[in-house]
């Protein structure tokens, strides 16, 4: 993974309110190709949203999202059309995203078909095949219709989708969630074999740190529309710094040791989804180790080690 | 033993569809006995939910039952609605994995939670909404007063998890049936209601069943943990046996399945290649051969039975394989 | 393997009622092109012998004639084949209009959304009937202005329909797949939209026929319609209507008729409508 040379995503200060909640609330990193950057965070932390402010399919209030070089928040529709084949998605509800009333090659057809130009149906046909094979599903399903499928070979499907104009960017959305536990490690190693034969860089979004921490070589932490730590994985998971983080390590379910909880336990939620104020952290109810300035100010993200950022008042004492 | 709170006797399921008859559940016996919590862990399709929405008389109209099921000693299975509806809600209640669908999204959480005294002991409306808000405290529910008055819509999933738990537990019951309460929530939440089921089984003392697809989930908090798969029960054990000496393969598999967060990285993710079979299909032999890292030849052709596993200590424990693993 | 067409197909076989009502329709549909070939009189020969003369399977006149002495039966079913055809035509001018304004409206939301139905909403508002009879003393009797004035009428419901559908699936994920897969708003709106809001509109199709038969027959009875010799089913209600007392049949016939292909079309639709909805097995 190369971190020389411009970065194939920046985003820069990305803020998206939707009426009187604001889901992002300032959000900027770099991605660089060929990285698997995780993204993790509960309900309400904003992941999803990012995914879909990235991609503009909401709108953003502010900031910039800058690919190789552009503003696509600036550029105008074809162009953006155009730059689509680059950033593909891959959705939580594996059935949902497909169209029920398309049959499985033609969804997977679609992206060639719009962004191809002029292919013979046969050629068409012996892409889709191919894929259809590359993601362990065999040609023959072709004709099918999603309902027909399991969850889990739906998101296979939606896989082959998005990855058969083999993209720069492949962001997952939540992929795995719904699936059951046996068939996540089927679904993550595929995506691993994927981007290795093309070298796409991957955004994956989660909330379940550790799954996140077998495939990734970055991992961000969101709470409230902010990111809160930033940090290369295994420094993540040998030292987290934010307290959010290390509650978090500490709420992965284990069948090892499930009465162990490593670091300070979350105070139960308040309620709604955690709200980004203005003033101070958005943690500190939560937060075991709040003092009075967290209520009055907001912590900066800042590098605290190499390559490792966190956004507490406190961070500097919880760095070993 | 006393009675047991629940008594499930060879229950089978089946399903008409399109002429074509499918068996969701085959044969299965269990027992939970009173203030136990029993965990039945399976994949998609093992039936391991059908099982207990035949308890509730929740079945699908295409739905045909066999066998028997006991609540406290009476059957469940023959019983009319109109007598089936005093004892669910009340002794036997059940929570469902989306808390967003299984709340009525017209009515306010307190009118919810109220129904079910006021239905089941008669009780008024005042004196259910008192209990409710004492309720939702229990099951703690900040600002409590406030959340009655509350659409579902308003909380979020953790939340509305918590108050259907608080909506199970409003008429003491004897019996709770949790499917996949989890599922639908994040991890850090996911944490909050286990702990939140530990709680109230040490308050009420009441027995437990819960169904899930996560054996990481269900360790924290089950005695006993039988593990499905194709409709049948392929292992039964203590818990704590189960965890550290799965007998059976597949056991064994899904453990492995299970990412940590200590312990060594892994460059690829452990799983089990292909399905968990289609509900319709009746393999000749074991269900689970075609996955089987150790399946022979006797595993396809001869269907292994549950049988008792001889084991120096604990509880009794059964495992269905022509060769269990044993370490 | 499966589509979701050949599941409601399957539905809609074992479903008796709608299977006879779809047998009736089409039967009726049939007798209407192939009748007159079983009984060789014109609808317009006026057969000064037999005027108004009652129904009689033995003579010639199986229905009996009209006060003109034409005979009946040839003129029901000329009237009907007048009916259907308005009827199907209009309908289908209403569906595709009404199709593709509701999506466009419905997926785009926002001010063209708002444009769109308040359009609608002043074309609804407008009180149809002094519409047609206004354009008819302007611009005089015709058939073209029939179907002008039952365009008007048909495809308004329709758009509200689609685009109702259209809202309640534009949030779906797999439109968002679409959008994100860089497809073109026509792409996205005839491909993925349409598709998947077709199950209540062809319903509605099918309910829609049988307004706008009785539509046309409500104009051509006051006058503003077909005229004559032409005759549509209204025409022909109108006439009898006049002779009920002494010749019932000069209605009955042509009312039976008009009776008898709603009825099979209404309880058709009704069917249809149970096998695209249905969820369960």
């Amino acid at each position: 993974m190369n971190t020389t040379g411009d970065p194939l995503l920046r985003i820069i200060d990305l803020r998206v309110v939707f009426a009187a909640h604001t889901a992002l609330g300032g959000v900027s990193f770099d991605l660089w190709p060929g990285e698997t950057v995780g993204l993790v965070g509960e309900s309400g932390s904003g992941k999803s949203t990012l995914a879909r402010a990235v991609l503009r399919l909401v709108r953003a209030q502010a900031g910039a999202v800058l690919w190789r070089g552009r503003d696509l928040l600036a550029c105008d529709a074809a162009t953006l059309r155009s730059l689509r084949r680059d950033l593909q998605i891959v959705f939580q509800d594996p059935l949902a995203s497909l169209n029920p009333r398309m049959t499985v090659g033609e969804s997977i057809a679609e992206p060639l078909r719009i962004h191809a130009g002029v292919l013979s149906e046969r050629h068409l046909r012996g892409r889709v095949a191919q894929m259809l094979e590359r993601v362990g599903l065999g040609a023959a399903m072709m004709g099918r219709y999603p309902h027909e499928f399991s969850g889990g070979q739906c998101q296979r499907i939606g896989i082959a989708r998005a990855m058969i104009l083999e993209p720069k960017l492949l962001i997952c959305d939540e992929p795995v969630s719904s699936l059951d536990v046996s068939i996540q490690g089927q679904i993550v190693n595929l995506l691993l074999d994927l981007q290795r034969d093309s070298g796409t860089a991957m955004l994956f979004i989660s909330h379940n740190l550790a799954i996140v921490r077998h495939l990734s070589h970055r991992i961000l932490v969101m709470y409230a529309g902010k990111l809160v730590e930033v940090a290369p994985r295994d420094a993540l998971f040998a030292a987290p710094i934010h307290p959010y983080t290390r509650a978090l390590l500490s709420a992965v379910p284990s069948a090892s040791k499930p009465q162990v909880r490593a670091g300070a336990p979350l105070r139960a939620d308040a309620g709604a989804m955690p709200q980004a104020f203005d003033v101070g952290c958005a943690f500190r109810d939560r937060c075991a180790y709040a003092v009075a300035l967290c209520g009055s100010t907001v912590p900066p993200l800042e590098e605290v080690a190499v390559g490792h950022w966190a956004a507490c008042h406190r961070s500097r004492e919880f760095t070993a | 033993m006393a009675t047991p709170t629940l008594n499930v006797e060879d229950l089978s399921v089946d399903f008409t569809h399109r002429g074509t008859r499918i068996s969701a559940v085959r044969q299965v016996s269990l027992q939970v006995a009173p203030g136990e919590c029993v965990a039945i862990v399976g994949e998609s399709g093992s039936g391991k939910t059908q099982v207990f929405m035949a308890a509730m008389g929740l079945l699908a109209g295409n739905a045909s039952v066999d066998g028997r099921v006991c609540f406290e000693g009476a059957d469940l299975l023959g019983t009319e609605p109109a007598q089936l509806n005093r004892v669910r809600g009340s002794k036997l209640t059940m929570i469902f994995q989306d808390p967003m669908t299984s709340l009525t999204p017209h009515l306010k959480i307190g009118q919810q939670l109220a129904e079910v005294l006021v239905c089941h002991r008669q009780a008024t409306w005042g004196e259910a909404m008192s209990a409710a808000r004492r309720m939702l405290e229990r099951v703690r529910v900040p600002e409590a007063a406030r959340r009655l008055n509350q659409y579902p819509h308003e909380l979020s999933g953790g939340l509305r998890q918590r108050a259907m738990i608080g909506m199970s537990l409003m008429c003491d019951p004897a019996l709770v049936i949790a499917d996949e309460p989890t599922t639908a929530l994040d991890v850090t939440v996911q944490a909050q209601i286990i702990d939140l089921l530990r709680a109230m089984r040490a308050e009420l003392s009441m027995a437990l069943v819960l169904i899930s697809h996560d054996l990481g989930v269900v360790a924290g908090l089950a005695d006993r943990i039988l593990v499905m798969y194709a409709g049948r029960i392929v292992e039964n054990a203590g818990a704590a046996q189960l965890l550290r000496q799965p007998r059976h393969p597949y056991t064994a598999e899904l453990l492995k399945c299970i990412p940590s967060v200590t312990g060594p990285r892994w460059e690829r993710l452990p799983n089990l290649p292909g399905q968990p079979p289609q509900a319709g299909d009746s393999p000749a032999g074991c269900a689970f051969a075609p996955r089987c890292p150790r399946a022979a030849d006797r595993c396809r052709s001869e269907r292994p039975l549950l049988q008792a596993s001889a084991d120096t200590d604990g509880p009794a424990r059964g495992v269905a394989c022509h060769f269990p693993v044993l370490t | 393997m499966s589509s979701l067409l050949e599941d409601a197909a399957r539905r809609l076989r074992s479903n008796p009622a709608a299977l006879g009502a779809l047998i009736v329709f089409v039967c009726l549909v049939a007798l209407t092109f192939i009748g007159p070939w079983f009984n060789a009189n014109a609808g317009d020969t006026l057969d000064w012998s037999h005027v108004a003369a009652h129904p009689a399977l033995q003579s010639a006149h199986w229905f009996g004639t009209d006060r003109l002495g034409r005979d009946l039966y040839a003129r029901t079913l000329e009237g009907a084949r007048v009916s259907l055809a308005v009827g199907l035509v209009a309908s289908a001018v209403s569906l595709l209009v009404g199709i593709g304004y509701g999506a466009i409206a419905g997926y785009l939301g926002g001010r063209t959304d708002h444009a769109m139905m308040r359009i609608i909403e002043i074309l609804s508002g407008l009180p149809l009937i002094f519409f047609v009879i206004f354009l008819t003393v302007i611009f005089g009797r015709s058939e073209y202005l029939l179907f002008l004035s039952i365009g008007a009428v048909g495809w308004l419901t329709m758009a509200r329909i689609v685009r109702g559908q259209t809202l309640s699936i534009r949030r779906r994920e797999y439109i968002e797949a679409a959008v994100a897969s860089g497809a073109s708003t026509g792409r996205i709106i005839v491909k993925h939209v349409i598709p998947n809001v077709i199950g209540p509109v062809v319903v509605y199709a099918t309910l829609t026929v049988p307004q706008i038969i009785m539509f046309e027959s409500f104009l051509s009875f006051l006058g503003l319609g077909i005229q004559e010799p032409h005759a549509s089913l209204g025409t022909l209600i109108a006439e009898g209507a006049g002779e009920m007392e002494a010749a019932p049949w000069i209605l009955l016939v042509p009312g039976g008729f008009l009776a008898l292909l709603l009825l099979s079309l209404n309880i058709f639709g009704d069917g249809l409508r149970d096998a695209l909805d249905a969820t369960e097995p």
